[in-house]
């Protein structure tokens, strides 16, 4: 019996020793992380489009950050979902086709022209980055451009096109190998994980 | 060779050694036993605008222009360039996008350059005596003779004559060493031209005043060992023979070798007081400071079972590959990839019709049994052999799982970056895992990850800063608003405080007169403020409800209808008279019907809002319905004087209009009646709310 | 004919996995010839049935996964598996000791992760610590007495019928034929004896282990052509050694209280853990400073296994246990990098210490 007794007052002894020093670790060792808003607007691409649904990135972090879907941000594509879904500890879902689809880099080049110098682009770009006033020439600064697509609705004559962006040699860098978990119907023609095709680069 | 310098006891120096580092099959003797040949000319030249590390070349010539041989194409740009020089006298054709030797097979700017034949020089300034020329001259001589790198990384070498931070260089090395396997350019320039190498070397420390200079170079070369040695007898330059291994020709593993020392990561070797140089590099500046020659050939190996004549060739830069590969007995049909450099570390050719640059050490031309497909990849047996070979000592293994599961942030934790893609790894690798791919891709990643967050960094800047921007503009506004609306209360005070001491003249009509001009400025004014305390969120739907002034709206409408019925006329004129236009007017009338139901839509949804607004018991409210009803009253009455107008008409009528006049006049009685309800209810509610106040 | 598109490097070098894992089974054949020699048929059959059990199963998990049979089949490490187990096991383990062993090593350790390279332990031993805890008797009662001490020696048919289950296991004929092994001679008579005694059992012959230290020998013989071959590194085997002898030597001194180190590292399956089992690439350390650390651990749980615990020979378990602590051990031991004055060791990057 008294062994018993002895046993629960060592545990129990051995359990308040290890929980106060935790405890003191816990705050005396806190590191003080970023809000989560902001870590989540940091992986947002800030492309400020209004493609989720809300006015710009900030906000859309904000509501994530409140417990809001994941999968909204076209621009930031599969990417930014699974960085969030590590982030947050959630499931990564697939991006939400009603707020658009992940397509390429693009830019707004706008055909000069055309334009009549009406400022509606100007006001429409979330990030300032078209140049020009009333009645002069606008030109969207290609650097700056997130591709957010906001202007192009308001030009009243239509005169912005979005290209897609071409990086030439300079953005260019091997693929990634094929991966290795060969299937039996594509071993054929398979070498050093990648697929052989005539003059084909992948 | 004379019998004294092998009798005479050469002092060895110490070597040390790298880690790693793999012993592939030398493959030399397919090229290096025969001497250089001069490749013919060619028909065209294609010479891209950037075969160097560092900005492009500019341009100096047009199109059309005759150009001769070593006249300067191209001038460089910036501190980190050089210029291009014509290679033989010619035309330029055209300057234009053009493919070049590069994995991906993309095109860069060229100029084209059509040779006359003739391979006439244009004037040149030779100089006898370099040590007559200032460092200064030298070193301008050397950048305007278009001299990069000729090792294969093609870094301007005039930079690399500057002694860095204005310390002195510890050591001068050059690079002989070759340790790729099928590459004997530098082998047979050696043997065949090495007072040519050991003078530029001479000019080198010229320009650099090292404390040392040695030549290092592998142990497989014998004949041009002894060239060295023969030609370097009557100067302090060492001639180090290393064992060979790969890779030792790299820079940072050859200063290991001969210097012990290791460049510290993200320096350069001239932070640790060292440079390293080509020797094709060194007879290059050899050539342009004794004879003024720009560089505008370089001696190229052409090697591999599928060319029938492998040897050295010394080739015009710009020259096609293809064609020069079909001057040396290319068999197409043999050959099953074309590799631009060794085959540990050049790259395969999509476009065989690319230029010869200047870092063209070798064209690869090999068949199936020359270098073999690689087997089909295996699973990681976690062997270690690849961290084995390693000569950057990196754990490649780890870098391979990371690359692969895009755990970018731990594969840079492993020194990704300190990866110099010799190849050594995959060399070794028992499962055949493409690893220097995985690496490449890896960093490309990397690189562009940095890029968007930079990008997406600077975008919310931006955005911030517009925000900013309104958020003050806005604040801006409000105040000048308060500033004028007191102005205005202050004044409206004083004006009534007058009118009160007169006597009251028709005071209804008066103030009935100010009231309405006051009261309509006061309502737009909290309309528009009632639209800011609205706005907060909603940006977009603000775009298509923009103006909740309900009577421009009302107007609108109107005016949408008016133009309706006018085409409606039109049409059936048209119908009756002008039947070929009836299509097209079918269409404005259907365009109009459009307009017009989405005016409707729009004041219906504002007087809604404005009803929901309207529920607050607001000031303003008793003076909105006023202008209402006026207007409303003089609409009415517009209505019923047209449609008199109309009935008169219908009287006087010929017999054809009188189905059309009727018709007009019904409508117009509707407007009427519509009208006269509108005021009724109006009316209505005036007195309903003036009787609650 | 179209020009291809390769990343570099387009050389390649001979060594090929299926030939260093052929390098191993080719070596472990002297190791099997003198336990044929010592011990009789049983091993030899062992590694035969189990070969087969392997290469069938693996063909079974290939074809759900479907996988290319004969490209994997071809790496020949299912083979490997089997020989090793094949001469871990008691050579009259019934047949279905070996199956099972086999068969969970093949599915369950090898399989289930992902396959080659992809296992987190050693599948030989995983199979070989399964049957030894769930059929402690079959695996205790079943090694064979060396061949000069039994009257008569059974002949390859008499092996099978013991094995296949036709002789009853209690049976006289089994009983000559199967005895304790060294180790466990030594481990419990010791505890009521002298060291001289306890040696004048006929099993330790006159030197050291009748029949083991032969095995044992020719073990060491064929991981010394694996070093030279570079099949195997060096550091494993030479931890393992001194892991076992450093505290043999330091806490078993005295022959009287605990078996002595030449004991130790030469009955038993030593030499074959050492050389065969522990550099098994895939579940072992990947640095050469992991691996010495990675060798002396299983060493040294050998040693106190073998010692204090109640297993007469501990590999299996003690590989295991180090198979646990490979990727831990892998990084705290990173090399340094050329161009830097430190290894970074440690899990994360510390931004602080790359300033520097």
């Amino acid at each position: 019996m008294s062994v018993i007794v002895t046993a629960i007052l060592a545990l129990l002894g051995l359990a308040t020793i290890f929980g106060a020093l935790l405890g003191f670790a816990a705050i005396r060792f806190r590191v003080e992380g970023n809000p989560i808003v902001d870590e989540i607007d940091s992986l947002l691409p800030q492309t400020q489009c209004g493609q989720c649904g809300h006015p710009g990135c900030r906000p859309y972090a904000e509501s994530i950050a409140a417990g809001g879907d994941i999968n909204k941000c076209p621009p930031g594509g599969e990417a930014t979902i699974q960085a969030l879904a590590e982030l947050l500890d959630v499931e990564a879902t697939p991006l939400d086709s009603e707020h658009g689809e992940e397509i390429p880099t693009q830019v707004a080049v706008i055909r000069e022209d055309e334009c009549i110098g009406c400022t509606k682009c100007i006001q429409a770009c979330p990030i300032d980055a078209i140049l020009g006033s009333a009645k002069h020439m606008h030109t969207v600064i290609a650097s700056e451009c997130t591709g957010c697509d906001l202007c192009v609705e308001p030009c009243p004559v239509d005169c912005i096109d979005m290209v897609p962006v071409d990086q030439g040699l300079s953005g260019w860098h091997w693929h990634a190998p094929k991966d290795q978990n060969i299937i039996a119907t594509d071993k054929l023609g398979l070498v050093a994980g990648m697929v052989v095709e005539e003059g084909n680069l992948s | 060779m004379s019998t004294s310098t092998q009798s005479k006891i050469i002092p060895t120096r110490t070597l040390y050694d790298f880690h790693g580092g793999i012993h592939p099959e030398e493959m030399k003797s397919l090229s290096n036993q025969t001497a250089i040949t001069q490749a013919p000319l060619p028909p065209k030249l294609i010479l891209p605008l950037q075969q160097h590390i560092g900005n492009a070349s500019q341009v100096i010539v047009e199109i059309g222009q005759h150009v001769l041989k070593g006249e300067k194409l191209a001038d460089a740009d910036g501190k980190i360039s050089v210029a291009l020089h014509a290679p033989t006298s010619g035309i330029i054709e055209s300057i234009i996008d053009h493919p070049i030797a590069h994995p991906s097979g993309q095109s860069a700017p060229c100029i084209i350059l059509i040779p006359d034949g003739k391979d006439e020089w244009c004037q040149l300034s030779p100089c006898e005596h370099f040590e007559h020329l200032s460092v200064s001259e030298i070193q301008e001589k050397v950048r305007e003779a278009g001299i990069a790198g000729m090792g294969g990384a093609g870094f301007p070498t005039e930079v690399k004559l500057h002694p860095p931070h204005q310390d002195k260089v510890a050591t001068l090395i050059l690079n002989a060493v070759e340790c790729e396997p099928y590459i004997t350019a530098d082998d047979r320039l050696i043997r065949e031209r090495a007072e040519e190498v050991v003078q530029g070397m001479e000019i080198m420390a010229y320009a650099l005043q090292p404390g040392e200079c040695l030549i290092g170079i592998e142990d497989n070369k014998p004949e041009a060992i002894a060239a060295l040695r023969e030609a370097v007898r009557e100067t302090q330059i060492e001639v180090c023979v290393i064992p060979t291994k790969y890779p030792s020709g790299g820079e940072k593993q050859l200063i290991k070798i001969l210097t012990d020392k290791e460049v510290p990561n993200g320096q350069i070797p001239a932070d640790i007081s060292v440079m390293c140089q080509n020797v094709g590099t060194a007879a290059a500046v050899y050539r342009a400071i004794r004879f003024g020659e720009p560089l505008i050939s370089r001696i190229t190996t052409l090697t591999g079972e599928a060319i029938q004549q492998p040897g050295n060739v010394e080739v015009l830069l710009g020259t096609p590959i293809d064609w020069l590969l079909s001057q040396y007995g290319y068999q197409e049909s043999k050959s099953q990839r074309l590799i631009k450099g060794g085959p540990m570390m050049g790259y395969t050719l999509t476009h065989p019709h690319t230029p010869i640059v200047k870092t063209s050490n070798c064209i690869l031309a090999p068949t199936h049994k020359d270098l073999p497909l690689p087997p089909p990849a295996q699973a990681c047996i976690r062997c270690g052999l690849c961290a084995q070979a390693c000569p950057a000592e990196l754990l490649p293994q780890q870098l391979y799982w990371f690359s692969r599961s895009q755990e970018y942030d731990k594969a840079e934790h492993h020194n990704l970056f300190d990866c110099i893609e010799c190849g050594a790894c995959s060399y070794v690798c028992p499962s055949a895992i493409p690893l220097v791919q995985y690496y490449r891709h890896a960093k490309g990643e990397i690189k562009q990850l940095k890029l968007d967050q930079q990008k997406s960094d600077q975008a919310r800047e931006r955005f911030e800063a517009r925000q900013f921007r309104l958020d003050r503009e806005k604040s801006e506004k409000e105040a000048k608003r308060k500033a004028r609306a007191e102005a205005a209360a202050k004044a409206q005070a004083a004006k009534k405080a007058a009118e009160a001491a007169k006597p009251a003249e028709a005071p209804q009509d008066t103030t009935e007169q100010v009231d309405p001009k006051q009261a309509a400025i006061q309502a737009a004014l909290e309309r528009s403020q009632a639209k800011k305390s609205s706005q907060a969120p909603e940006i977009k739907i603000q775009a298509k409800v923009a103006p909740l002034d309900i009577n421009a709206l009302k107007t609108a409408w109107d005016k949408a209808q008016a133009k309706l019925d006018k085409m409606h006329d039109a049409l059936e004129n048209a119908i009756v008279n002008t039947p070929e236009q009836v299509e097209k007017l079918t269409r404005a009338v259907e365009k109009n019907q459009v307009r017009v139901n989405q005016a409707k839509q729009a004041w219906e949804q504002a007087s809604k809002l404005e009803a929901t607004i309207s529920t607050k018991p607001n000031e303003s409210k008793p003076e909105v319905p006023k202008p209402d009803i006026d207007t409303l009253k003089v609409a009415l009455e517009k209505a019923q004087s047209k449609l008199e107008k109309m009935q008169d008409a219908l009287n006087n009528a010929q017999p054809e209009q009188v189905e059309k006049l009727t018709r007009a006049v019904d409508k117009n009685k509707v407007r009427v009646q519509a009208a006269e309800q509108a005021l009724n209810e109006v009316s209505q509610a005036e007195t309903i709310q003036d009787g609650k106040n | 004919m179209a020009l291809l598109t390769l990343s570099s490097p387009h050389a390649k070098g001979p060594q090929r996995t299926s030939v260093m894992m052929r390098w191993v089974i080719a070596m472990t054949l002297p190791g099997l010839l003198m336990q044929t020699l010592f011990f009789g048929w049983g091993n030899l059959h062992n590694v035969l049935w189990c070969t087969l059990v392997a290469v069938i199963c693996e063909a079974v998990v290939l074809k759900i996964r479907k996988r290319p049979i004969a490209f994997y089949l071809n790496d020949y490490s299912a083979v490997v598996t089997a020989v090793l187990l094949g001469l871990a096991l008691p050579p009259f383990a019934p047949w279905w000791v070996s199956l099972v062993a086999t068969a969970f090593a093949i599915i369950f350790a090898k399989h289930i992760y992902g396959g080659m390279g992809y296992n987190p332990f050693n599948p030989a031993m995983v199979g070989y610590a399964l049957v030894l805890v769930s059929f402690p008797v079959a695996m205790t009662t079943n090694w064979a007495t060396p061949l000069s001490l039994v009257d008569q020696p059974a002949s390859f048919l008499d092996t099978l019928q013991i094995i296949w289950g036709q002789v009853p296991a209690q049976s006289s004929m089994v009983d000559a034929l199967t005895g304790a092994t060294p180790l466990d001679t030594y481990k419990h008579e010791i505890a009521h004896s002298l060291s001289e005694t306890v040696l004048e059992n006929p099993i330790f012959g006159t030197d050291f282990s009748l029949g083991w230290e032969w095995v044992n020998a020719a073990f060491l013989v064929g991981g010394i052509v694996l070093l030279a071959l570079k099949v195997i590194p060096w550091q494993t085997p030479v931890g393992l050694l001194a892991g076992l002898a450093i505290p043999s030597l330091l806490l078993g001194h005295d022959a009287d209280q605990t078996t002595p180190l030449v004991i130790h590292l030469t009955s038993g399956a030593t030499m074959l853990a050492a050389f065969f089992i522990a550099t098994d690439p895939v579940t072992s350390c990947t640095t050469t400073r992991g691996r010495l650390i990675y060798g002396f651990g299983i060493g040294l749980l050998t040693y106190i296994i073998r010692s204090y615990g109640s297993y007469p020979d501990a590999i299996a378990f003690s590989v295991l246990l180090m198979n646990f602590a490979a990727p831990f051990i892998d990084v705290y031991t990173q090399p340094r990098t050329y161009g830097y004055v430190d290894a970074k060791r440690g899990p994360k990057a510390k931004e602080a210490k790359e300033k520097n």
